[in-house]
């Protein structure tokens, strides 16, 4: 099929950010049309590839390869190539980071302060995302990865607020400093695999040792997970997001910290497979305390970006206890909540955002009443809220579903604290919403105006998928089963279970 | 004996127009000093495109001491490149605060010609001397703005520690003779006839049971060879700035004009890596045993010293000499993964390193190029000065944030795919913890780069009029700027067809293979 199509997603937002370079800063509706114009294909590009994806057949699809360093040196066939593919997994993620750029750029509209600069930065982030979740090469995957982090420490030190200079350092050092860890696992397997390649797929059917991946998958899991927000390396996450600009937040919250969870099964789960046994109990155990410390954190918060930022790190804790279960429905699970997660958390970031530009505050009790001003900012903050709870009929509700179901036959007892990590989520969730909204109108709100154009657009392009995948699951969990059946390691369960509606859509 | 003189023709030109250049100067006082700059700059451009035409693919010998080969040739031309970029950087600066062009220019020129025949030599001698013209050279130069105490205080430790340096060297090389009883790399010529006493073959053949069985030492390591080797390595480890013989260093390039300065850290570090590499592999392999655990040593000690001081600094060009002396670190892991199992394996180290020398020198001028064009205008040099410099002047802002993002290794530009490649090898050749400890360390450096690039994009400019006011960059260092951000960003996205040029040249060192 038209694997040059993933390359044209690549080009997009590359090539805006090189016009963008071109044109003079002035200008600076030209640069935010540029953008439009650019996320706008890149949103349509990612829908015909999330839908043409063919899962029927599974594997890899979509698939171009070009020699970029081969038989030279330490490079043999294939050494380095710039393998682009999707399978099941990274499809929907494809399409999550189309909704969320998109969605983006219409947030981003307001930006006057230096929009030039903003727009080519944003764009970079986007292409590095892109990047990593079409390429089948480690070293490009490794580029694209690294190449998403690069944009963040100026983004968020030029457009952000609230301590940003500390939020942005912190972000920055420790998101490299857990890339060191993957570097490091990257060359040890290519020089473990001895085939002078980084081609993912022919690095799969390598058959590591027990001793090498054992030793090696913490490297992997370790170092995607900071970006994931791991348990105990999430702390950038609060602070990074706080002090973020809007758009960065949902970008970052959204779709970045999806990399991580991405990168542990990419390189953890396909290419290390041995070392799964012993280390993704671990890393459900560590989901599980995610779970539950961060929603307790979140209810202790009084900043409606801190309270967004801890959830952020509660429902990763589900991706991670959904990835540690290693059966089909954990797993399928995990991937759900990913784009779940993805586009409820970057509304709740765009309707921030959108209220804290005119209000200048985040206090939750500052507010009250805001609902007789902003009753669409209610609407569609309510129900992201709704969605993060797992309300039936919203997105959350599938993935949670997928994710307890699964960790139920493995293990009970941490299935039990997830639960009642989604029920504390209810409690901070409804207790936001009752103090900002509803109640008697604080007098201080009385001009508080109704969210924009820009703002309304960007919310209804992500709160499509939010009710679709809550009402219409199918498309979603076809793509992604058929590629969770071909994970290594992961066993498949089901039986009655996989037959249960909600399962098979 | 014929000697082929068309061999050497580069050199011998480019030393009679330094001659040229600095006679003319003092004979028409009249004509504008910035005459000598251009004219040089042209002298080095039209030399480097007939080099390069004129002498692909040779493989020849001159008098047996001078090597003609790929390897020389990319050197060669590389140097050409970096004396035209700093000659290029320094026509301002100098018309603003220098006396002397002539004698300038000329000085760079024949530090350029003395590192030319530094990359062939292949006989201790003549690398010998061409390395101290070289130093000669640099020590005039660091403190050619004699009015300035900076410069004066950073010439004369230089040339101080340089000199004792030196003498250490030559008292290696000597012991190397003694062991080996000649000063020939290695003895097979170009046409693959084995010639003579040489020795790499002689560190070869030297068999271990002359050392008395009582001594507690392997088998394989020699006494003698062991201080020659030490004697060396600290020689060498001067001229690289690699820890502990880095002290010189940030004082050389906070007192030296600042095209000095780059073409120090840029030229001079090349340079002595090219005669590294060259003696390492061509005759000193057979020891490595000997020599490894040093390098290896001096490489972790260098890289972490290197970041951690690099952290305090709050002057931009001691920042610099720091993260330069950081940099030599990483250099140094592909010199200690050249003990490889196999020549092969030894060969892609070669491979590595100068692929990520050629990639640091270009961002390292990139960076001092964008730091002269910066000073020129306000002769001011701390990292604290740059503050609002994206708004005062985005251009010069953003080509920084270029270089400096490259230094730290990040994706798009040169440093990522350069250090990606030599880090591989380091695992590759089995040195898994120093391939590991320079990710680690790259990654430290990271935060003081950062630092740079927040002071100019974070704050507003400070200062009134003059101080904070836009200002524009001429045009020649917008030009060459241009170039070198291209260069990064084309060795960072696109490096196959140098990498395959450099792996051909690295092909000669290993003689065996």
């Amino acid at each position: 099929m038209f694997g040059e199509l993933l390359l044209v997603l690549l080009l997009i937002p590359g090539g805006t950010a090189v016009l963008g370079l071109l044109v003079p800063g002035r200008y600076g509706n030209v640069h935010r049309g540029m953008s439009l114009v650019g996320s706008f294909m890149m949103l349509g590009v990612s829908v015909y590839l999330f839908a043409m994806y063919d899962y029927g057949e599974g594997g890899l699809q979509f698939d171009l390869q070009y020699a970029w360093i081969e038989n030279v040196g330490i490079f043999k066939e294939n050494g380095i190539s710039l393998h682009l593919a999707i399978d099941g997994i990274s499809a929907p993620l494809v399409l999550l980071n189309g909704l969320v750029a998109f969605a983006g750029t219409l947030i981003s509209w307001k930006i006057a302060h230096r929009p030039k600069d903003f727009f080519i930065l944003f764009n970079v982030l986007v292409a590095g995302v892109f990047g990593v979740y079409v390429a089948q090469d480690l070293f490009f995957w490794f580029f694209f990865y690294e190449l998403a982090v690069l944009p963040m420490y100026l983004l968020i030190v030029v457009w952000g607020s609230t301590n940003k200079e500390y939020g942005a350092m912190k972000l920055m050092l420790m998101l490299v400093g857990g890339s060191v860890l993957v570097f490091v696992g990257i060359f040890a397997v290519f020089t473990e695999a001895g085939l002078g390649t980084f081609d993912m797929p022919l690095l799969r059917e390598v058959e590591f040792g027990k001793g090498f991946a054992t030793t090696f998958f913490p490297f992997f899991a370790i170092g995607c997970g900071v970006l994931a927000g791991l348990f105990p390396f999430h702390t950038w996450s609060p602070d990074g997001h706080v002090a973020a600009p809007t758009a960065v937040s949902m970008l970052h919250a959204g779709v970045l910290m999806k990399l991580g969870a991405y990168g542990i099964i990419r390189l953890g789960i396909e290419i290390l497979p041995a070392g799964t046994d012993l280390w993704m109990p671990v890393i459900l155990v560590l989901g599980a305390i995610a779970a539950i410390y961060g929603a307790m954190s979140a209810l202790h918060q009084t900043d409606l970006k801190f309270v967004i930022g801890y959830s952020s790190v509660s429902h990763m804790g589900f991706v991670m206890m959904g990835l540690g279960t290693m059966n089909t429905i954990g797993v399928n699970g995990a991937v759900l909540q990913m784009f779940s997660h993805g586009v409820m958390t970057a509304l709740f970031f765009a309707m921030v955002g959108s209220v804290y530009d005119q209000a200048h505050t985040r206090d939750i009790n500052a507010f009250g009443g805001i609902i007789r001003r902003m009753p669409l900012f209610v609407i569609f903050f309510g129900l992201a809220g709704l969605a993060s709870l797992g309300l039936p009929g919203l997105s959350g509700f599938v993935a949670e579903f997928h994710i307890f179901v699964g960790t139920v036959p493995v293990f009970p007892l941490f299935a039990a604290v997830g639960i009642l990590s989604a029920a504390i989520t209810a409690t901070y969730i409804l207790r936001l919403l009752g103090r900002m909204a509803l109640g008697p109108l604080n007098e201080r709100w009385v001009d508080l105006r109704e969210i924009s154009r820009w703002e309304l657009a960007g919310g209804l392009t992500l709160l499509a998928p939010i009710v679709a995948m809550g009402v219409w699951p199918a498309p979603f969990v076809d793509r992604i089963a058929v590629s969770v059946l071909e994970l290594p390691g992961v066993e498949a369960i089901g039986g009655a279970l996989a037959n249960l509606p909600v399962v098979r859509g | 004996m014929d000697l082929e003189y068309e061999l050497i023709i580069p050199e011998l030109a480019l030393a009679g127009f330094a001659v040229l250049i600095g006679a003319s100067a003092l004979m028409f006082r009249q004509i504008k000093q910035e005459v000598w700059g251009y004219l040089s700059a042209l002298g080095l451009l039209v030399l480097l495109v007939l080099t390069a035409v004129f002498y692909m693919n040779e493989n020849d010998d001159f008098a047996n001491v001078l090597a003609i080969d790929n390897f020389t040739n990319l050197f060669r031309v590389f140097f050409l490149a970096i004396a035209f970029f700093a000659t290029i950087s320094g026509i301002q600066y100098a018309g603003d605060r220098l006396r002397n062009h002539g004698e300038f220019y000329a000085l760079i020129l024949l530090a350029t010609v003395s590192m030319m025949t530094l990359a062939a030599s292949r006989e201790l001698i003549t690398a010998y001397i061409s390395l101290e013209v070289m130093s000669f050279s640099f020590y005039i130069l660091v403190g050619f703005n004699k009015l300035n105490p900076f410069s004066n205080e950073g010439s004369l430790k230089y040339m101080l520690l340089g000199g004792f340096s030196s003498a250490l060297f030559l008292y290696g090389l000597s012991m190397l003779y003694g062991i080996t009883g000649t000063t020939t790399y290695s003895g097979i010529e170009p046409d693959g006839i084995e010639a003579g006493r040489n020795i790499a073959a002689q560190l070869a053949n030297f068999s271990a049971t002359t050392i008395d069985p009582e001594l507690p030492i392997p088998a394989d390591v020699r006494p003698g060879m062991i201080i020659a080797m030490v004697l060396i390595v600290a020689g060498l480890g001067f001229k690289v700035s690699a820890v502990p013989f880095h002290q010189w260093t940030p004082d050389a390039y906070q007192g030296a004009p600042l095209p000095v300065t780059l073409f120090l850290s840029a030229a001079g570090k090349a340079a002595a890596f090219a005669f590294f590499l060259r003696l390492f592999s061509e005759a000193l392999l057979p020891a490595a045993a000997e020599w490894v655990w040093l390098v290896a040593i001096i490489a972790a000690l260098t890289m972490i010293v290197g970041n951690v001081m690099a952290i305090q600094q709050t002057n931009l060009k001691r920042l610099m000499a720091y993260s330069s002396i950081a940099q030599v670190g990483y250099l140094l892991i592909g010199i200690v993964a050249l003990d490889a199992p196999s020549l092969t394996q030894s060969q892609d180290a070669a491979t590595a390193l100068v692929l990520h020398l050629i990639g640091y020198v270009a961002t390292n001028i990139l960076v001092f190029t964008a730091l002269t064009a910066f000073y020129n205008r306000t002769g001011r040099d701390d990292i604290i000065d740059l503050r609002g410099l994206a708004e005062r002047q985005p251009y010069l802002a953003f080509l920084f944030s270029i270089g400096l993002f490259s230094l730290a290794g990040m994706p798009l530009f040169a440093g990522f795919a350069t250090k990606f490649i030599l880090f591989q090898v380091a695992f590759n050749n089995d040195f898994l913890w120093l391939g590991a400890m320079g990710v680690t360390a790259s990654f430290v450096s990271l935060y003081y780069y950062l630092n740079v690039i927040k002071q100019m994009y974070l704050y507003e400019p400070e200062g009134e009029g003059e101080d904070s006011a836009k200002f524009s960059i001429p045009l020649p260092l917008a030009g060459s700027l241009t170039v070198l951000a291209g260069a990064v960003f084309l060795l960072g996205l696109f490096p196959a067809p140098l990498f395959k040029a450099i792996d051909d040249s690295t092909r000669l060192l290993f003689p065996g293979l």
